[in-house]
């Protein structure tokens, strides 16, 4: 046992751009280097998924190794010498991306994903010369039936991501490559609708496209990302309780995403998290109180009016029969703070302990 | 949960019994998938051939209502063969030698005859379950709605305790949660017989410490009624109002009829909501609430977690968060509180809940530097957190169980109260689907959602569905002792023959208007919504 734990324990020693960082056997050179706030580009990494290292945009140098190798996929070694960002290093990924631009759209304008966008933000970076190869976007026709899942594969970079998160982490496997070389596009078996071939809508696969291949079905053309204020919080549905970001735009919910490597859902959602919030902007919604008139109908009134309602008939009531004639349901809808005020207004102010919730249910 | 969703897939064994995973609770199922992935064996105790039953080494397709059969069963053959954990038995447990004699009375092939399970899967799942090192049990309503639902969660405890699968890491009882906020319901006392914190309402200390906290006089010193009870109140006249928040009965409740007409009794009901609910139709006072997404506060999760809820938005029209409506009734009736946000709240929920005692608003900002299983970074605090300094509690009973030493109990098998008939000859079992939740008042809003599955369905086997002439997708009727109505049908392996299901998300053909209310566990007063006799018919 002693020796395992000595094992784990050990640390070493890794240099990356002249610093030197004590590193876990076992990491890769990737999140050693993020460990120190070095940032290497990635387009097929997910830390969600296992190394893959298709897309050759997060080379580097180790010093000893014969080429530049992925950071994504090469585990640190003990008094390993890296090199993140040479002219080497930045000549090789301007390179790629240059290639991978040239059958791009270049929709950018009208594109979901502009503003989060990974290869937008590293052409940026990378100040890539738009066309050196020229420029022969790709024309492929898809199906694009799901009622929730927008697909463009003349975007795609064929990073493969949204393959491995449906097969690995879904455990279904919705997405396979079809075709070979410049014909390969991202498509399900038979190019089935989504539907038929297991999909269950949770978007996974959207949430870790870098490109705007995949997106989000309803909310296209609602804001832009960098428009939207961005809160984090709880998802409302079942009670594992992940962490949402909600994405709102003029008192509207616009969408709802999650971030990789934050909460207990470490940035994954299911069909309801992800799309399931319409009711939030709901004409539907209660917006006033409603009281019953004398024609036993529910109308609209203000607060004072309903909580005067309120007010007379509690009173009269406990003082008629006493607080056990009351009954209070609670909600596991709403927060701690809620509930705790509503026991407690029933308890303390009616006077009764008849007071449940439908946790049994 | 024992112990934290990250935790699920440190076990070499996971045993899934009445939980449909993938469907109630998606993205935690994401770590059994990830176990398996690892390699970790799955054995899968449900009546339906669920998603993960299909990827499970096992899959036992017990009856509806055998569980405690099943899991004697299991036991039994666990003690036969000598595999109990004697070490934490000595240490941890009491009562065992009653505990092994009601296991005399059930050999595994009786057990097998009740539960329709071929005794060596039963024999089979307690060899994987007990030899293995670590192994978690993750359960759900399929244990807990029946009229022996407290036998069944007793059994799973007996199970577990019985080869010392509890109290490390991947080795825990994992109950999952259903709803956003079910465990903070609970842990805040929402229930009739405990103050938040669990503190018994009818306990002289407890009244005392909250009559000082709340500066009161309590009237009421015992138990109160369960939401079954309230219901049969209302109908002898003892109870004449009711004030509903953020809960739908008509929906979730058994026995529909028989919720609305007393609903329809309630001298003045008050109903609370971010909709008008088929429940708040019935109401004299609508009040319009905030949504989630409206307002400041916080969330408990499965796994005892408690995190903060933000607000993005601003309330819409004149609707406001709960706490502040309730604090304006309470007002109105003399209570002069001052709450000015939910913060203020939680000071005092941190004060008189022994559990929730280190909670403040600031610490849930933090990222929890130490957790276990923390690959991520995951804020909030994992209750028990009694003090300003704990670091919050990810495995329960590590040490010792929560009464000091576990009691094993001796359970005998009960059937199921509502059996099939000549005229009602299926079994309905009801439960929740991937893409619509709980009474629908939220997913039902969503085109996204209701583009993948507009209606309600019943799932039947083909071999059913052959013998009563029903197509695919074709309406039928559906009707049990209470009442009846017409989903489609869904013609799917999922079923065997003789079950049927339904989930309960539906107004248009509302489960619950088929399932019972009479026959409920006697501690728990959980109503048997697993298992109801229906007929179904097709309609031409």
């Amino acid at each position: 046992m002693a020796v395992v734990n000595e094992a784990v324990e050990k640390t070493l020693t890794v240099t990356v751009n002249g610093r030197e960082v004590k590193a876990a056997p076992g990491q890769t050179v990737l999140e050693v280097a993020r460990s120190i706030g070095v940032e290497i580009p990635t387009l097929c990494h997910d830390d969600r998924l296992e190394p893959y290292g298709a897309c050759r945009l997060c080379l580097v140098e180790v010093e000893g190794a014969r080429g530049p190798v992925p950071a994504c996929a090469t585990k640190v070694g003990d008094g390993m010498t890296v090199q993140t960002n040479t002219d080497k290093i930045r000549r090789l990924r301007k390179f790629v991306i240059e290639l991978l631009l040239s059958n791009h759209p270049l929709d950018c304008p009208v594109c979901e994903a502009a503003g989060d966008c990974r290869l937008q933000d590293y052409a940026y970076e990378y100040e890539v010369n738009m066309s050196p190869w020229g420029w022969h976007p790709l024309q492929f026709e898809s199906r694009d039936d799901h009622p929730n899942i927008a697909r463009n594969p003349n975007r795609c970079i064929l990073c493969g991501r949204c393959v491995r998160i449906c097969r690995d982490v879904m455990g279904i496997g919705c997405w396979g490559f079809t075709n070979r070389g410049y014909d390969t596009i991202i498509d399900t078996p038979y190019n089935l609708p989504l539907e038929e071939v297991g999909c269950v809508s949770c978007g996974q696969c959207i949430s870790t496209c870098p490109v705007g291949a995949l997106s989000m079905k309803r909310s296209r053309y609602a804001a832009r990302h960098w428009q939207t204020d961005k809160t984090t919080t709880i998802c409302p549905y079942c009670g594992v309780g992940c962490e949402v970001v909600v994405h709102t735009h003029r008192d509207a919910l616009v969408r709802t995403t999650a971030t990789v490597g934050r909460g207990v859902n470490n940035g994954n959602l299911c069909v309801k998290g992800r799309f399931g919030f319409d009711f939030q902007n709901s004409p539907d919604r209660l917006t006033a109180p409603l009281v019953r008139d004398e024609n036993g109908d529910l109308v609209p009134t203000t607060w004072d009016v309903a909580l005067d309602r309120v007010e007379q008939n509690f009173k009269r009531i406990k003082a008629e029969s006493g607080g056990s004639a009351f009954a209070v349901l609670a909600s596991a809808k709403c927060t701690n703070e809620e509930n705790y005020v509503l026991q407690k207004f029933t308890r303390a102010v009616l006077g009764t302990n008849n007071m449940d919730h439908c946790a049994r249910l | 949960m024992t112990n934290s969703i990250k935790d699920l897939h440190e076990a070499q064994v996971i045993f899934v019994v009445g939980s449909n995973t993938t469907e109630a609770h998606p993205v935690l199922a994401l770590e059994v998938i990830k176990a398996l992935r690892g390699g970790a064996t799955l054995i899968v105790a449900d009546p339906r051939r669920i998603d993960l039953a299909r990827k499970a080494h096992l899959h036992l397709p017990l009856r509806p209502g055998t569980n405690v059969a099943l899991l004697k069963g299991m036991m039994r053959h666990v003690v036969d063969m000598g595999w109990q954990d004697d070490d934490f038995i000595a240490e941890r447990t009491e009562n065992y030698e009653a505990f092994c004699e009601s296991l005399e009375s059930m050999t595994v092939e009786q057990a097998s005859d009740i539960c329709g399970v071929p005794a060596d899967d039963i024999r089979r799942a307690a060899e994987l379950y007990a030899t293995a090192d670590r192994a978690n049990i993750l359960y759900a309503m399929g244990i807990t709605q029946h009229h022996t639902g407290t036998n069944n969660v007793l059994s799973v405890a007996n199970l577990a305790m019985l080869t010392g699968q509890i109290g490390g890491p991947g080795k825990g009882v994992n109950p999952l949660r259903g709803q956003s906020n079910v465990q903070g319901a609970c842990d805040m006392g929402g229930l009739p017989d405990v103050f938040s914190g669990y503190q018994k309402v009818d306990n002289p200390d407890a009244i005392a410490k909250m009559e000082a906290a709340w500066g009161v006089t309590l009237a009421d010193r015992e138990k109160g009624m369960t939401v079954m009870e309230m219901m049969h109140a209302v109908d002898t006249g003892k109870i004449r109002s009711m004030y509903i928040m953020g809960e739908n009965p008509v929906l979730s409740d058994p026995d529909q009829h028989h919720v609305e007409d007393t609903l329809g009794k309630v001298e003045f009901l008050v109903v609370q909501d971010i909709f008008l609910t088929e429940t708040a139709e019935f109401a004299d006072v609508v009040l319009p609430a905030a949504s989630s997404f409206e307002k400041d506060g916080t969330f408990t999760n499965t796994e005892r977690r408690i995190q903060r809820v933000r607000k993005a938005l601003e309330p819409r029209g004149e609707s406001m968060p709960d706490w502040r409506i309730v604090q304006s009734i309470a007002n109105r009736m003399g209570a002069g509180w001052d709450y000015r946000s939910a913060e203020d709240i939680m000071r005092e929920v941190a004060a008189v809940t022994p559990q929730y005692g280190g909670v403040t608003f600031s610490r849930l900002e933090n990222v929890i530097p130490d957790v276990e299983y923390a690959q991520t970074d995951v804020c909030g605090l994992q209750w028990p957190c009694p003090t300003d300094d704990h670091p919050g509690t990810p495995i329960l009973h590590s040490q010792q169980f929560s009464r000091g030493r576990g009691l094993f109990s001796a359970i005998e098998y009960i059937e199921p109260a509502e059996l099939v008939s000549p005229e009602y000859p299926l079994i309905l079992t009801t439960g929740r689907e991937l893409v619509h939740y709980h009474t629908g008042t939220m997913t039902r809003q969503a085109a996204g959602l209701n583009a993948l599955v507009p209606e309600a369905r019943v799932e039947i086997s083909q071999q059913d569905a052959a013998r009563l002439g029903i197509e695919h997708g074709a309406p039928v009727r559906v009707t049990s002792l209470r009442g009846s109505i017409e989903p489609v049908a869904w013609v799917t392996d999922r079923v065997s023959p003789g079950l049927v299901f339904m989930a309960f998300h539906y107004a248009e053909a509302p489960a619950n208007r088929l399932t019972g209310a009479e026959s409920l566990d006697p501690i728990a007063k959980i109503p048997e919504l697993k298992v109801t006799a229906v007929k179904v018919e097709a309609l031409s």
